[in-house]
């Protein structure tokens, strides 16, 4: 058994031949024949519509869900056979909407995976206040705060914050800018991407949006009812031929007053 | 009914009201110490048991549903918690808190965010930890509503445990029903109605401090 994720080992992400389908009566597949690689240090871009499995993909990459059939290995190990606790203390998740703990003050959420891993109060601290600052919000404002007093933006900064603090080799995103105005929006993606490249972690990165996608991208998948349809580096993802690819590219372009 | 005899008859016998408050008080607390150690845990444990769940549940309802006269009756032929006195009632009043600890433990336990609890195991906490560092303090605020409740009906039924001569305010009620007595009667509905309003505001405003939304 795998006991710890390591940043000296490769963070490749692998899916072999992986279908899901929820555990009743109707079988229904949300995921089916995925196989995918995600090399060390990849930003990998899930684009889809509502509805299309990326959660779930990334789920069955920290072993919250584990795959009816096919496998996913992390680290070349599958996560079936991981220890669930050490395979996601490795792993930064952001949830779709932030999951903060309601209880926590914003440094008490920032701060809990360092905690769980044994890191005393003072290097905590330190961390919580590094990772606030990172993610451009002011330690002295809001470390106190509880999430009741954020504005969903910041809600999804702390979420963000939160992923980063035990600096996880590999980092799960699902839409951590969704909640955003544009213009905060667009700093943050500008930011996030410097980031990426100094940061050098293996990331899965959720989004609806193919704006951020072409920005943040190494490589984009997209998916469409569990199943991956195209996957491409940016520059080509456009020129795509699927109708799936040609739904989203013509969600690019606008026509001021077309449906008024 | 002459308020003023009563008032009068309340200052004469004030030593005895207050003795029989005191033992009264002493009987809730001890019962409702009993039932705390045994609902709260029992509701953590049932979350993880579903099987345990509808029985530990519905014991604890069929308990509610007898008449609390009855359930003292019920008590004492039966060896080592029955008999007459203090151990009896307070037997009885146990299984009369219980239901309402036992359900507000497992309703706030499961009644949290899911997206929360989520979280929580996305970031590798096990279950022992999601149970104490998220599940538990989030349900504070609904399981001290329980308890609440156990308080106030313990102090109620309290009253009749002195049916079976366990002492307390009922001592007066029944004395006072014996002999067609207003201000005996008084003597022990009057501070038993004090105590669960006082015993409702302190819990209620400890269980406002305790809410997070
Ligand atoms: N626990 C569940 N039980 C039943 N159906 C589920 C469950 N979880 C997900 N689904 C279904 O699986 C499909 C994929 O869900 P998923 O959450 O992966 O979508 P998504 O691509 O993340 O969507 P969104 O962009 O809206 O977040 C959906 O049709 C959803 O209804
Ligand atoms: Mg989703």
């Amino acid at each position: 058994m795998n006991t710890k994720i390591s940043a000296a080992a490769t963070n490749r992400i692998e899916f072999r031949g992986v279908s899901f389908h929820i555990n009743d009566i109707l079988k229904r597949l949300i995921v089916s024949g995925v196989s995918l690689e995600i090399p060390h240090g990849e930003t990998l871009v899930l684009l889809g519509r509502s509805g299309s499995g990326k959660t779930t993909l990334l789920k069955l990459m920290n072993g919250m869900l584990l795959p009816t059939k096919g496998e996913v290995l992390v680290q070349d190990c599958s996560t079936s056979s991981w220890d669930p606790i050490r395979l996601r203390r490795g792993i930064g998740y952001v949830i779709q909407d932030a999951g903060l703990f309601p209880h926590f003050t914003v440094a008490e959420n920032v701060g809990l995976v360092p905690s769980l891993e044994g890191w005393d109060a003072s290097r905590t601290a330190a961390r919580v206040e590094e990772m606030l600052h990172l993610v451009g919000l002011d330690a002295r404002e809001f470390a106190h705060r509880h999430p009741r007093e954020l504005s969903g933006g910041q809600r999804q900064r702390v979420g963000v914050a939160r992923a980063l603090a035990a600096d996880p080799p590999i980092l799960l995103m699902d839409e951590p800018f969704g909640a955003l105005d544009p213009v905060t929006r667009a700093e943050l993606q500008r930011e996030f991407s410097a980031l990426v490249r100094r940061l050098g972690k293996t990331i899965v990165f959720v989004t609806h949006d193919l704006r951020e996608a072409l920005l943040l991208a190494s490589r984009i998948v997209l998916l469409e009812a569990g199943r991956i349809v195209a996957s491409a580096a940016p520059q080509e993802f456009l020129r795509l031929d699927h109708p799936e690819v040609r739904a989203f590219t013509s969600s690019l372009t606008v026509t001021p007053g077309a449906f008024a | 009914m002459n308020p003023q005899t009563t008032w009068s008859f309340f200052i004469d016998h004030r030593d005895e009201i207050v003795g029989a408050t005191l033992d009264h008080l002493t009987l809730v607390i001890i019962a409702m110490l009993i039932a705390i150690f045994i609902g709260v845990p029992l509701g953590m444990f049932i979350v993880q048991r579903p099987a345990l769940r509808a029985i530990a549940l519905g014991a604890a309802s069929i308990f509610q549903t007898i008449p609390s006269l009855a359930l003292f009756g019920f008590l004492i032929p039966i060896p080592f918690i029955g008999g007459i006195g203090k151990r009896t009632a307070i037997v009885a009043l146990v299984l009369y808190a219980l239901l309402p600890i036992l359900r507000n433990t497992y309703v706030g336990l499961t009644g949290i965010d899911p997206a929360v609890l989520e979280a929580a195991e996305a970031m590798g906490m096990t279950r022992a930890q999601i149970l104490f560092r998220v599940r538990f303090p989030l349900a504070l605020a609904v399981i001290l509503a329980g308890i609440r409740t156990a308080t106030i009906i313990t102090i109620g039924v309290a009253t009749i445990a002195a049916a079976i001569g366990a002492g307390g305010l009922g001592t007066f009620i029944f004395r006072g029903v014996a002999l067609v007595s207003d201000s005996l009667i008084l003597a022990g509905a009057i501070p038993a109605a004090l105590l669960a309003l006082l015993a409702d505001f302190l819990l209620g405003l400890l269980e406002r401090k305790l809410k997070v939304s």
